[in-house]
């Protein structure tokens, strides 16, 4: 595509004095992405905590759990009371390499074990009898901070958006293959409905839905030059986050301009059978990060990336009937890059014997996470965007 | 506004547009009447041949028989989604189904029984246009929204404030117009409203705190019915409700002398549903241009707004539920107690696409774009690893007889007639140069197929 019809479609010939990033960048070899950008990885379903990082000390792990606790000479052990599910030996390494941080005991406070209220809250940062519309990164959308001018800073790599990338005047923007959305968006009725001239009494929302079509439009075509320019070669697992994440860095690599990332890697909700369910996905999300690790060094973007992985809640301490276990309330969140402050374990393992009605007491608000993001890696003042203070920890 | 497009507006926003096979008024007037007429006639939503099972006899089974019929019932509930859209689309009364689709995002409840859900979506159909104190009063006593909002916990030693909370800050007052003590004391009031094996209302006299409370700085031995009256005299509640209303019918930017005027008329009536509409539809305000095409149509309005204009008839209705969920909207799912957001948090860039593109996907019975993400509550976890398979349309659209409905011969009389007939907005200048092209060589029937295409697959479409 040439640049003056890349200026058409985005809509941006006419005078605005903003001229964003990736434009200067177009003129000025420079490097495209100044901060850090983050990359969140969504474990849908409840991942079991316990055991992707076994407690393999604590006496109470092995008795609750006699099927599915795993013995501790298979564990990958980081410390002498704590290891990683023996198929995750690309979390063992990175952590070894002092670029994976741990925070145990993630959670908020009256959890609730329903995926989807689960899910939503984690997504909108709310509290847990709060209600809200827009996602947390959404509301930094609609703050308009650093880059946001681009209809691609927040990048979900899926067909379809998450609540977390909505706000209320603005959105994040979701793709799960940059060619696939290209041609989509080849339709000729999308090529003429992106030229009409908005008549001069076109209402506001009329305005503003032919303006999400106008971005979606240059964004596919600006993903699609993008992923094309530095496409990677490494082996990623042959599966949608392996993919997602492959597809993220030749992204990042080629230079563009998001802040944000979010994909995800979904089967976590192992009442029954759990072994050889979560061996499987724990091994697609540690080698599909190593993988993903190993790309942004040879690009010199490890530095100034971050990985977040989470999941909307743990699983109950004690096994059930079914060789699986039943949902629960914390669970552990890990932080990756290769600019990490104070890697490593960052705070005590979560007590089993101490149980609020069978489950883990939370000992960290997942919002004191996004608040440390927040302050750190958008810097932008958190409580802005959550409503309130949280404490902070150093993180980028 | 012409008089033929105030009386598609007011088709718009009473019902679901006009269509097919809904009747023909000559006159606003004659329109207005016909509306609001005959607002009594009501059916039950059920699905034919299928026997309920209660909660108590889910309870009675063993284990692996109750997750055998949970899914069932689950797959029931998605039944009724699709039969209450098939009436959304067909049903004469367009505003019973219209309001109820607003009171179903306004008392937003999600649950797994669906002999729950069936009781409270005909409680919702039945008291739609009938008085607000009444619908509340009954939707209050439904198993499903006091298991949503768990009132089944709420007893006499340990009150679950969650109901009374809702009821007060969603339902009715809104916030900022009560305070936490009247929401604690309340909560007490409700206590011991819960159901029975049968799914019945049923107040339990042991878990229920008959004692003295204190709300709204009156004193008394209060039961959640009269917590339900007290709400009902505060004309704060007409005022929430009306703002509500206000921006399901009239526009997302609220006008309070109007909201005023509305909420005036449905305290005076002591809260009587058609007055407070029969008020809107009749205000010039209702008429102005700046209102027509204001408000984005939420997925259901735009998934039956299609059904009903262009005639389908789904082979295979099924599809439709992806169709609602990858929009963001499905029937019987909101996403939590406050309902749907709905204006511009319908849209982004992935929804966009998928709407512009359904018409066409519905015309040629072809596969979905997208497939929506895995929603781990109503799914089995075994599916939820699998990749989302995607899903063909199964539908045949009725060109000839939407053809007929048009006098009219050449390209550009129809597209002048489709237009009214399909779009809220009147921006779209003429009939573009490219369908003219394509148009040429074909009959009428080929004609209004691709200008009833090109305008139910723009922008202006999504508006209402």
């Amino acid at each position: 595509m040439k640049r003056s019809e890349f200026l058409k479609l985005s809509g941006l010939v006419s005078g605005s004095l903003l001229v964003p990033g990736f434009l200067q960048a177009f003129t000025e070899k420079q490097r495209l992405f100044q901060g850090k950008r983050i990359v969140f990885v969504q474990l849908s379903g409840g991942n079991d905590g316990l055991n992707t990082l076994v407690p393999f000390r604590n006496d109470i792990y092995y008795k609750l759990r006699p099927k599915l606790a795993l013995p501790s000479d298979k564990l990958l052990k980081i410390n002498d009371e704590a290891g990683f599910h023996p198929a995750m030996e690309g979390f063992r390494r990175l952590f070894d390499e002092g670029q994976l941080s741990i925070f145990n005991g993630v959670g908020y406070p009256n959890p609730d074990r329903s995926h989807f209220r689960s899910t939503d809250i984690w997504h909108t940062a709310s509290a847990s009898d709060e209600y809200l519309n827009t996602g947390w990164l959404g509301r930094l959308l609609d703050a308009e901070c650093k880059g946001s001018e681009n209809p691609w800073y927040a990048l979900e790599v899926d067909d379809t958006l998450s609540l977390a990338l909505k706000g209320a005047r603005k959105s994040g923007f979701a793709m799960k293959d940059a060619g696939r959305l290209k041609s989509l968006m080849q339709d000729p009725m999308f090529e003429h409905l992106a030229e009409r001239r908005m008549d001069a009494q076109a209402n506001s929302e009329q305005a503003f839905l032919y303006k999400t079509l106008r971005e979606t439009r240059s964004a596919a075509a600006y993903l699609v030059e993008k992923s094309a320019a530095k496409p990677s070669s490494r082996m990623y697992p042959q599966h949608d986050l392996g993919n997602a994440l492959r597809q993220i860095a030749s992204l990042i690599s080629a230079g563009m301009e998001s802040g944000i990332y979010y994909t995800g890697l979904s089967g976590f909700d192992t009442h029954v059978r759990q072994a050889e369910t979560q061996q499987r996905l724990l091994n697609i999300l540690s080698d599909s990060i190593a993988a993903f690790a190993e790309d942004l060094k040879a690009a010199g973007e490890w530095q100034n990336t971050v990985v977040v992985v989470f999941s909307e809640f743990g699983r109950r301490v004690k096994q059930n009937a079914s060789n699986g276990t039943d949902h629960g309330t914390a669970n552990n969140v890990y932080v990756l890059g290769g600019g990490l402050k104070n890697p490593g374990m960052r705070n005590p393992l979560v007590s089993l014997s101490d149980l609020d009605d069978n489950d883990l007491r939370h000992t960290i608000d997942f919002r004191e996470l996004y608040a440390s993001l927040l302050d750190q890696a958008f810097e932008f003042d958190h409580q802005k965007i959550l409503g309130r203070k949280f404490n902070t920890w150093p993180l980028v | 506004m012409t008089e033929a497009q105030k009386i598609a507006h007011l088709q718009r926003r009473s019902g679901f547009g006009p269509g097919l096979r809904s009747a023909r008024y000559n006159t606003l007037k004659e329109a207005l009447t016909g509306i609001l007429q005959g607002t009594n006639k009501y059916n039950a939503l059920f699905l034919p041949g299928e026997e309920k099972v209660t909660t108590g006899e889910l309870l009675s089974m063993d284990k692996e028989a109750r997750k055998e019929i949970l899914l069932d019932l689950a797959a029931n509930i998605k039944r009724l989604n699709l039969e209450w859209l098939k009436e959304m689309g067909r049903a004469e009364n367009q505003l019973r189904e219209k309001m109820a689709l607003f009171w179903h995002g306004h008392f937003a409840v999600r649950v797994r029984g669906y002999a729950q859900v069936e009781s409270y979506i005909n409680t919702i159909r039945k008291y739609a246009l009938a008085n607000f104190g009444d619908l509340l009063m009954a939707v209050s006593k439904e198993p499903a929204m006091l298991r949503f909002l768990n009132n089944q916990q709420n007893r006499k030693n340990s009150p679950n404030e969650n109901f009374a909370r809702e009821l007060m800050e969603l339902f009715t007052l809104g916030r900022g117009n009560y305070t936490e003590n009247d929401i604690k004391e309340a909560a007490r009031a409700f206590t011991g409203w819960s159901f029975n094996d049968e799914d019945e209302f049923e107040l339990k006299p042991q878990q229920h705190d008959y004692g003295t409370k204190t709300i709204f700085g009156k004193t008394g031995e209060w039961e959640g019915e009269d917590v339900i009256r007290m709400i009902l005299e505060n004309p704060q509640t007409a005022k929430f409700v009306c703002t509500k209303l206000y921006r399901f019918f009239v526009s997302d930017t609220p006008n309070l002398a109007h909201i005023q005027e509305m909420a005036d008329a449905f305290y005076q009536s002591k809260y009587d549903i058609p007055t407070v509409l029969r008020l809107v539809f009749n205000s010039d305000w209702f008429y102005d241009d700046a209102i027509a095409g204001a408000l984005i149509k939420s997925p259901v309005e735009l998934i039956v707004g299609l059904n009903r204009s262009l005639g389908i008839a789904y082979s295979n209705p099924q599809p439709l539920l992806m169709v609602q969920r990858v929009l963001g909207q499905t029937l019987f799912f909101p996403p939590n107690v406050a309902g749907w957001a709905g204006g511009r948090n319908w849209i982004d860039n992935s929804t966009l696409v998928t709407r512009l593109n359904l018409p066409r996907r519905l015309a040629e019975a072809s596969e979905l774009d997208f497939a929506g993400k895995f929603n781990m509550d109503d799914e089995s976890p075994n599916e939820s690893e699998k990749p989302k398979a995607k899903v063909s349309l199964s539908c045949s659209i009725a060109w000839e007889a939407l053809a007929e409905q048009f006098t009219a011969s050449s390209p550009e009389a129809l597209w002048e007639a489709l237009h009214t007939y399909l779009l809220a907005t009147p921006t779209i200048p003429g009939l573009p140069e490219v369908i003219k092209n394509r148009c040429s060589g074909l009959d009428k029937i080929g004609q209004v197929r691709e200008i009833a295409l090109y305008l139910t697959r723009t922008p202006e479409y999504q508006l209402t």
